[in-house]
């Protein structure tokens, strides 16, 4: 690997286009317009040096823009086709996804669903695209990060005569008195803020470097949020799970290891009324019908006290009482409880009456906690009944046989066993809503519904997202890095002795007319005349040519 | 005060079309001599008054709005949509006051007037605030979307111009051809607003009963004609217009039956001011844009965009992540309309890169920015009235 010593005496690594020092061309065919390319201040770039072994070829592939900006671009597209239609996770869970598409979209669902979009963003290849950005960012910063700092840094007061020339603002005026013109430009700069250097009676002001930062600042920002999503696949970083929890009921909170416990006092659903709140929603609320205000969950959190043995019920501790609402969720230790479901008026006890068929002569009334009931109820006087099954959430399966399509007391259904001084021996009855069957003949007893309550449960999800603070980090570094690359200018003005004469050259890495303005506030009163732009001359000598063409 | 709010949008309203034909008397003046560059300046500045005190007005109907209701005015489309629109002008505004560029207000203004327009044609009702919404994390996010929106809407503005100056009209082109799809998209927002507001006028209903795509019988209320009925539709009442067209039912009938009376009314009202001007409109705005340096328009649209790029970033991806981390306990969730927000920032970040790597600067960059404004108006109007999910209420 030679290095290139260029003519002012500077190293520069091998690959340099204009010499870091004193920008004088030191590769010409890369140097041939006739302004020119400071985008990297013709730094020795590693993807525009090396092409020689697969390692140069894959580094050369991702360090261009040009493919970045293709992975951007199909990305962009890919993210669009994942919103025809809903994903998978939206769609209600009535039929399998494969049913649910092409019902709901036709053949177009079907294609849909047969090319796995129903789960894009979770498809491998969408994950292969946003991992090529995730390589892309980094190998394009390293490629050309390191080399402009190198040229930034080593670049020297006096430049090259060619170097001057080939900036985009650039002339030369004649001038009296240079040390005066030199003063007076220098205050100016000053004010301006500019930095000032000074070698061999040249000036170089520079401002806002740090600007040129700011694209490795937010691409650095940029990786470390797609390695929070990374660190995600990382077993026990991310919980989501849920608590169904009743009104009255204590539950151990799931993904806690055992060690919490929720109590859920009370849950609310409020609706706004058009009578009692601000009258200025009263048209809207007409119009809605019905407009939801507030969800609640009145909970209060307990900790499972250290000397509680296992197998023994949990001794609690209470931690604290919450009102946990959509916005406000209640957190400890980690994890975080969301208000996100509810049910209203679950079926919580139902009632009976034990009365004699013939007489109507009532024999005591038992409740049945639909939740948790008991396998007997004395009634006294000799009177009781016995539980023999219980189906909380009744039907009759295939074969014709009593079941329960889940735990939840959707429609409760028994089967009592009945006992009496007359009928000690027991007389059987099935009971659900509605029916009252007598399998084994004719009862003299039987239990007649008499009541039910209803209970409100709440659906909280349960949230532990140990990945959550990469995310901000890698957001807010994005956020620095884009705000210094935006709003801040990289300025230079070059001043340079040669004879009689004073040479004017500027640069910015973006906002000319900015750059022209203030150049022309500075130079006020100096005797030195403004740098013209070269490439409007050069754009308006082509435009009269083409005019001069057409006529 | 409920009406002193609306008065003020109204108000708003007439002094931003009233500024407009100022900007088009600054520009109309010929360069060269003195006098005459005074007289520029007085009517630009003339222009530029009445635009700050319709700011202002609109200011007042927010602010009024916010009092009224208790929260932030910025819950649902129209709500959202009127903002954008302030955030629009207080945008061409900051950059009048940087380049002095009178044409700017000849092309921004009649945007925002649209848009300000558009979002009237949705309910107007002030509306409480659903849970999801009760956070102060409404008026931040919220906000700072419009705002970047805004200022990236500008571009456009920007663009447009370079685009009617840099194309040359004395031939028919690709370049002729797509800004007229520019031009007739405007002149069909037009004819929503002149469409969906004479019909509201006369107070225009007709309700159909149709087989719904779950195969139940439902009933549709029009406001406009029904060219397009739905799916086996029969009139309710005698006497009712009959569809020519009807759809099946998983397409929204109603939905694209406003669409369909757009375009069409649009494509009338083009072609009749292709008549009047008998030339194409890029064409006939030509002559406004003499004044202005390529270079200029160019840069106050990539200006633009480096300005509004952050300020979209952190109000719609920084700020709607750690609301919706609170609000629906994760950060990202793959709705429409977070996929949208990305698909806006990705290009724009495609945008920056193409023109600081690529050098793609002047018409290639103009294109860009036309582009862009048109995913920021896909996400406005497409995601909320047809893709719809979390984000739903916001319609």
């Amino acid at each position: 690997m030679k290095e290139v010593k260029c003519e002012c005496g500077h190293v520069n690594p091998h690959g340099t286009v204009l010499c870091e020092s004193c920008g004088l061309t030191l590769i010409e065919e890369k140097a041939q317009g006739k302004l020119h390319d400071m985008r990297y201040e013709g730094s020795a770039r590693r993807s525009q040096t090396y092409n020689k072994t697969i390692v140069d070829k894959i580094w050369n592939f991702f360090s261009s823009v040009k493919v970045g900006v293709w992975l951007i671009v199909i990305t962009l597209v890919a993210s669009a086709l994942g919103t025809i239609f809903p994903q998978e996770m939206y769609i209600p869970t009535i039929m399998t996804a494969a049913e649910y598409y092409e019902d709901q979209y036709g053949w177009l669902g079907k294609l849909y669903y047969d090319l796995g979009f129903h789960n894009l963003y979770s498809s491998w290849w969408y994950l292969v695209l946003i991992a090529s950005i995730g390589v892309s960012l980094v190998i394009c910063s390293i490629d050309r990060a390191i080399p402009l700092y190198r040229a930034l840094n080593k670049q020297r007061v006096t430049r090259h005569e060619s170097f001057l020339k080939r900036q985009r603002l650039f002339t030369t005026s004649a001038s009296e008195n240079i040390d005066a013109s030199f003063e007076k430009a220098k205050e100016n700069l000053a004010m301006k803020r500019y930095k000032i250097r000074e070698e061999d009676g040249n000036i170089l002001a520079e401002k806002g470097r740090f600007s040129r930062w700011g694209p490795y600042v937010n691409h650095c920002g940029l990786i470390i949020f797609l390695l929070g999503g990374i660190l995600r696949f990382v077993p026990g970083m991310y919980i989501d799970d849920m608590l169904w929890i009743r009104e009255g009921e204590t539950k151990v909170i799931p993904e806690t290891n055992g060690e919490y416990y929720l109590e859920n006092k009370e849950f609310t659903l409020e609706v706004y009324d058009k009578d009692k709140d601000n009258e200025a929603f009263s048209e809207a609320i007409e119009n809605a019908g019905m407009v939801p205000k507030n969800f609640q969950s009145d909970v209060i959190l307990y900790k499972k006290a250290d000397d509680s043995l296992p197998g023994e019920e949990a001794k609690l501790e209470q931690i604290k009482e919450f009102n946990i609402r959509v916005n406000e969720p209640l957190k400890f230790d980690g994890y975080a409880l969301y208000q996100t479901e509810y049910r209203l008026g679950e079926l919580s006890t139902m009632s009976f009456t034990m009365m004699n068929k013939k007489s109507k002569e009532e024999f005591g009334e038992l409740t049945i906690e639909l939740n948790d009931p008991q396998t007997k109820y004395d009634l006294g006087d000799g009177y009781s009944v016995e539980v023999m099954s219980y189906f909380p959430d009744f039907e009759f399966n295939e074969s014709g046989e009593p079941t329960t399509k889940s735990r939840i007391p959707n429609n409760p259904a028994f089967v009592f066993k009945m006992f009496s001084p007359e009928k000690p021996e027991g007389e059987i009855s099935f009971v659900a809503i509605q029916q009252n069957l007598e399998p084994f003949g004719d009862n003299e007893y039987q239990l007649r519904f008499s009541g039910i309550e209803t209970n409100d449960v709440t659906g909280l999800t349960v949230r532990k997202d140990l990945t959550l603070w990469l995310f901000a980090l890698g957001g807010f570094i994005f956020m620095i890095g884009v705000a210094q690359g935006s709003y801040w200018n990289h300025r230079r003005i070059w001043l340079r002795r040669k004879d009689d004469e004073i040479w004017v050259a500027a640069h910015t890495n973006k906002n000319w007319h900015g750059l022209k303005r203030e150049i022309s506030t500075i130079l006020e009163g100096t005797g030195i005349e403004e740098p013209l732009d070269q490439l409007q001359e050069n754009e308006n000598q082509d435009s009269e040519k083409k005019n001069s063409n057409h006529e | 005060m409920a009406s002193l709010s609306s008065n003020l949008l109204l108000i708003a309203f007439i002094l931003y079309l009233v500024a407009i034909p100022f900007f088009g008397g600054a520009i109309r003046q010929k360069k060269g001599l003195d006098e005459e560059k005074k007289s520029f300046d007085k009517w630009a500045k003339i222009g530029i008054v009445i635009t700050i005190i319709g700011f202002i007005a609109q200011l007042g109907f927010f602010i009024t709005r916010w009092i009224v209701a208790g929260h932030a005015p910025l819950s649902n489309l129209f709500e959202y949509t009127t903002f954008f629109g302030m955030c629009l002008v207080a945008s061409f505004i900051l950059i009048y006051f940087i380049y002095k560029t009178s044409i700017l207000g000849m092309f921004v203004l009649p945007i925002a007037l649209l848009i300000i327009a558009y979002a009237s044609m949705f309910p107007r009702e002030i509306s409480p605030l659903i849970p999801a919404l009760q956070s102060h994390w409404l008026q931040i996010h919220v906000s700072t979307v419009a705002l970047g929106e805004a200022i990236l809407a500008v571009s456009f503005g920007a663009a447009l111009i370079y685009l009617v100056k840099a194309i040359d009209h004395t031939k028919r082109s690709k370049s002729t051809f797509w800004l007229e799809v520019i031009m007739y998209s405007i002149v069909s927002v037009v004819a929503f607003i002149a469409v969906t507001s004479t019909f509201a006028i006369t107070d225009y209903k007709a309700s159909y009963s149709y087989i719904d795509k779950n195969g139940y019988e439902a009933e549709m209320d029009y406001t406009i004609p029904a060219v397009i009925g739905p799916n086996e539709w029969k009139v309710i009442e005698d006497g009712t217009f009959e569809p020519w067209v009807q759809v099946p039912g998983i397409i929204n009938a109603k939905k694209l039956n406003t669409v369909v009376w757009s375009l069409v009314v649009g494509l009338g009202l083009y072609f009749l001011i292709r008549l009047i001007l008998r030339k194409r409109i890029g064409a006939a705005l030509q002559p406004l844009t003499k004044n202005i340096k390529l270079d200029l328009v160019d840069e106050i649209s990539y200006r633009s965009v480096l300005i509004g790029f952050p300020v979209f970033t952190l109000g719609g991806l920084v700020f709607a992540m750690i609301w919706a981390q609170i609000a629906w306990t994760r950060f990202w969730g793959w709705d429409p309309k977070e996929v949208w927000a990305l698909i806006t920032w990705l290009f724009y970040a495609a945008f920056l890169h193409l023109r600081l790597a690529k050098g793609w600067h002047g018409e290639k960059s103009a294109w860009l920015a036309v582009i862009g404004f048109a995913i920021i108006m896909f996400n406005l109007i497409a995601v909320n009235l047809v893709i719809a999910g979390l984000h739903s209420y916001a319609g």
